[in-house]
């Protein structure tokens, strides 16, 4: 192997670490999560495989175990991962010339691997191209490993798993966190966790979801626009 | 329909949709087009909210009135939120919250 690859993939795999812990834990108990509901370990392997996105992987063993429809899942993923279009446009210029990797670096963007990604300062000793491409890689498999771990352990393990779903939970709140931290106005947090909670009593818990999302994307867009009139005045 | 069909439907139909959502920027806007203001804004500030609706999605079915009213997930919740803010540490967070809410349930709760 060239010099060059030898670093690339180090320095890939250095950057990586942070993400191997969480991908580890979370994807274990994405594994056992599946377990728990009867859902073996080709299922939770190809999701990790072929879905690859966290949050969404654990509302689908929700949905499938569930019953939902085929609309319904369809919605979901809409509405649970309509977040990774922020992710692609940001990395527009960083993946322009990635050639043949680009595909795969594309289905592989993930919020950790957006967020390692997009901050990261690549070396002059270091390809660029296959920096993103052992990122995404070493990702993507602490991801399968960890779900396979957990569906694997998931019947050995000495006490019941009950309540084990609620790691979804305690994952959005955590997420939730930063994000809230990492913004001065709130507008958007308190927007979303209001306007659910108003659709939630309107629609019900299986209808709410849509009406959320059209009055949330609703007004932000307001918001944005009473912002540009108010800073006109201000002229 | 056979169980394993809606199963494996119901895989293609997440993978297909989320690829769409990950490539669509890049087919859109991958040429020399510019993003349109009210997107970039959208794609700054959607997720937090997007994060709101999903706490909510998991407490959907939730009932204040009956059963343990909600106060497990309020502890485990409130768990997850010290810690976090405390320590900062994403999976020590989940972690704990996560076992707390178990123990919840299975033991006082049940």
């Amino acid at each position: 192997m060239k010099n060059k690859t030898k670093r690339t993939v180090k320095y890939a795999f250095i950057k990586s670490l942070p993400v191997m812990a969480g991908y580890l834990l979370i994807g274990i108990g994405f594994g056992i999560l599946m377990h728990s509901k009867g859902l073996g370990i080709l299922w939770t392997a190809a999701m990790s495989v072929f879905v690859f996105a966290g949050s969404m992987q654990y509302v689908a063993v929700d949905l499938i175990s569930g019953g939902a429809s085929l609309i319904s899942t369809a919605i979901m993923t809409l509405a649970v991962n309509a977040r990774h279009i922020v992710y692609g446009i940001s990395m527009i210029g960083k993946y322009k010339d990635t050639g043949k990797y680009k595909p795969y670096l594309i289905f592989a963007l993930t919020d950790e691997t957006y967020s390692i990604a997009c901050d990261t300062e690549i070396p002059e000793d270091v390809d660029k191209n296959k920096f993103y491409f052992f990122l995404s890689l070493f990702n993507q498999f602490y991801w399968v490993v960890g779900s396979l771990l957990g569906s694997a352990v998931g019947n050995i393990l000495p006490f019941s798993t009950a309540g084990i779903d609620f790691s979804m939970t305690a994952l959005f709140v955590v997420v939730f966190i930063n994000q809230w931290k990492a913004s001065k106005k709130h507008f958007s947090s308190y927007l979303g966790v209001l306007t659910s909670v108003a659709c939630l009593f309107i629609f019900g818990a299986d209808s709410f979801i849509i009406p959320a999302m059209i009055v949330i994307v609703s007004a932000l867009c307001l918001y944005k626009l009473l912002e540009k009139k108010e800073a006109r005045y201000e002229q | 329909m056979n169980n394993n069909l809606y199963i494996l439907l119901t895989i293609a139909v997440m993978s297909l949709l989320t690829a769409l959502l990950r490539f669509a920027p890049f087919l859109i806007f991958g040429g020399k087009r510019d993003v349109p203001k009210m997107i970039e804004y959208l794609s700054n500030v959607l997720p937090a909210a997007i994060m709101g609706m999903l706490i909510v999605y998991c407490l959907r079915n939730v009932d204040i009135m009956s059963g343990s009213h909600g106060l497990p997930e309020l502890f485990a919740i409130a768990v997850v939120v010290i810690l976090h803010l405390w320590k900062k540490n994403t999976i020590l967070s989940i972690a704990s919250g996560t076992a707390v809410y178990m123990i919840l349930i299975q033991t006082v709760f049940a």
